[in-house]
């Protein structure tokens, strides 16, 4: 009995000894690296905290110097632009989804079978086809705005969600093809020649065998299209200007006129971002190659 | 056996005078074409319509005598303007300034991430880094304007504890490109951070070690051995992020709209207003085509960087 318990408090104590052991080997190096990566956490997350916490407190709080880290939450601000009778908010949220999700569709119904066909054939002048649709990836916006706000503006298709729609494609087709076009690639040919003897035509194996394999890269590009569509500004600035505004226009219209309503408008930013950043978590890995157009793995 | 063998014969045969007389797959055709058609219309058609522009008298405020042919007039007047020069030159010199920042952090930040032991917080980290970069710029701008407010603003509490007296961000020339300046870092160094990660976590954990027998400088095994893994990314990230500060428009149009004056007015913002407020098209399409070049420059040399064999598997 007395001997049972001595082992035990020998194994405690060497349990303990191991802890310690452990803890010390912890080098001073890595207490810094703690440190600063903690220090980085602040510096990324400090803003996106500002502009929530903005958003939950009193006009009064807003001002207070030093700021308030500690106060009463309110929600009043999110109930005045959301739900009082002048609220413009929900409206915009409500333009900025239907452009986003209707050109993320167009997007992949005319981007996937494009990448289908990139990966699979040879044919002349597929380098330059590639490249050129690359290339929509570095035209700077403004140079295509001006020429399109004419030609919508002829079609009358200005304050419409169609024109966004049509114009967010000159970003999105790029980055289907080029994200779907690696997913494709990387199915085994094989399945191909399989469903040729089963008598599937070109595109019926694309449709019931290659796309269904290819959902990771389809979803991945879908929510970056997503992303981008419902983050653009300047676009929708010239072509929505009075109707059709989508959330972006809306913020950018918050600095004209008197009295900052800070609280309001930073409900108003956090109801936009909070979609994206969301998004953008899911697919965290895949943002880069999103972003480099692939040349970053 | 025979029919089999035959079959396979003519499939080879198929294939070989394929190579030789390619004729058209129309199913592939039709399924290529409709992408290939709704870029050309969208994305070409409106670019070949601001060169015709360039050449054009086209004001929107005075429709009289659009569309008179005036050869290079609109070229001369914009090479002629000091405040297009100003514009680009204020470009140019936040590119290098952020560059630089963002690039040096970027690989701190990924040094860092990848050498420390703290698996969970390395992953908060790592989910971070995408807030920024998923931020509506928009939105980002905006922030902004509270951030840097001279009066309650967090900037100036924070310099205040470290006895920096109150600065006048948005309000002084100076201090708003600044301003702008540090907003892009903030949002766009998690993107080069992303990068040097993705870069880092292909260079071989033999090479390290084996550099770590010759020297003990941390200095050294980064420099000769993981920075020749990162240069491809740093490539990308200067090419990218060259375009991206040419059509910089909306992080700095909420922010501070070019002002004070025309102090922080960029390119893409000039050209805004050269259309929109100004009214002249001509003169902004002219603008836009000498911006359209330097972009299509840096599109040829990422594409020359990155995509040298396109096939290659």
């Amino acid at each position: 009995m007395a001997q049972a318990q001595n082992l035990q408090t020998n194994l405690l104590a060497q349990q303990a000894r191991a802890i310690a052991r452990r803890r010390s080997r912890i080098p001073a190096s890595a207490w810094l690296q703690l440190v600063l990566l903690l220090l980085l956490l602040l510096f990324i997350l400090t803003p996106f905290y500002w502009m929530v916490s903005t958003s939950l407190k009193e006009q009064n709080d807003t001002f207070a110097i030093p700021p308030k880290i500690l106060f009463t939450p309110t929600l009043e601000h999110y109930n005045f632009v959301l739900f009082s009778p002048s609220a413009i908010v929900p409206t915009g949220l409500q333009n900025s989804l239907i452009v986003a999700t209707f050109t993320t569709l167009l997007a992949l119904l005319l981007g996937t079978p494009a990448a289908y066909i990139l990966a699979r054939f040879e044919f002349r002048g597929k380098r330059d086809l590639w490249f050129w649709f690359i290339s929509n990836r570095f035209i700077s916006p403004i140079v295509v705005a001006l020429p399109f706000f004419l030609i919508a503006r002829d079609l009358r298709m200005l304050n419409t969600p169609q024109a966004l729609i049509l114009i967010y494609l000159t970003f999105n087709i790029p980055l289907v093809v080029w994200l779907c076009l690696d997913q494709f690639r990387a199915i085994p040919r094989d399945l191909d020649e399989q469903a040729k003897v089963d008598g599937c035509n070109l595109f019926q194996s694309f449709w019931r065998i290659n796309l269904p394999l290819a959902i990771p890269g389809v979803v991945v590009s879908a929510i970056l299209c997503f992303i981008f569509s419902w983050n653009e500004l300047l676009f929708a600035l010239i072509l929505n200007r009075s109707t059709g505004q989508t959330a972006p226009v809306q913020a950018a219209n918050f600095m004209t006129g008197f009295g900052v309503k800070w609280g309001e408008m930073m409900a108003t930013g956090t109801l936009i971002v909070l979609p994206v950043v969301l998004f953008a978590a899911i697919v965290s890995r895949h943002l880069a190659r999103g972003l480099t157009m692939g040349a970053i793995k | 056996m025979a029919n089999m063998a035959e079959a396979v014969n003519v499939e080879a045969l198929g294939a070989k005078q394929r190579r030789r007389f390619p004729h058209i797959n129309w199913l592939a055709l039709a399924m290529i074409m409709p992408s290939v058609i709704a870029l050309l219309l969208i994305g070409l058609y409106p670019l070949l319509f601001a060169v015709s522009l360039s050449f054009q008298r086209f004001l929107l405020n005075r429709p009289q005598n659009n569309g008179m042919f005036v050869g290079f007039e609109n070229y001369a007047a914009v090479l002629n303007d000091p405040l297009f020069w100003s514009s680009l030159g204020r470009t140019m010199t936040m590119l290098v300034i952020v560059l630089i920042v963002q690039i040096v952090a970027g690989i701190g930040i990924a040094l860092l991430i990848d050498s420390s032991r703290w698996r969970v917080l390395n992953w908060t980290v790592k989910t971070a880094l995408v807030i920024p970069i998923a931020m509506t710029p928009a939105v980002v701008g905006l922030l902004g304007v509270l951030i840097f407010n001279r009066d309650f603003g967090l900037m100036n509490y924070l310099l205040g504890l470290v006895g920096i007296e109150k600065i006048n961000w948005l309000g002084d020339p100076t201090m708003a490109m600044v301003a702008i300046i540090i907003t892009d870092i903030w949002q766009w160094t998690p993107f080069a951070a992303l990068i040097m990660l993705s870069s880092l976590a292909i260079v071989p954990h033999e090479m390290v070690e084996a550099a770590r027998l010759d020297t003990k400088s941390p200095w050294m095994i980064f420099r000769h051995v993981k920075l020749p893994y990162l240069m491809p990314g740093i490539t990308a990230f200067m090419i990218i992020r060259t375009a991206d500060v040419l059509k910089l428009f909306d992080m700095p149009f909420t922010l501070t709209r070019g002002g004070p004056g025309v102090s922080t007015e960029l390119i893409s913002l000039y050209v805004q207003r050269m259309g929109f407020r100004i009214f002249d098209m001509g003169v902004a399409s002219a603008q836009a085509v000498l911006l359209l070049i330097l972009c299509i420059v840096l599109a040829r040399a990422y594409i020359h960087f990155f995509y040298r064999t396109p096939e290659a598997e």
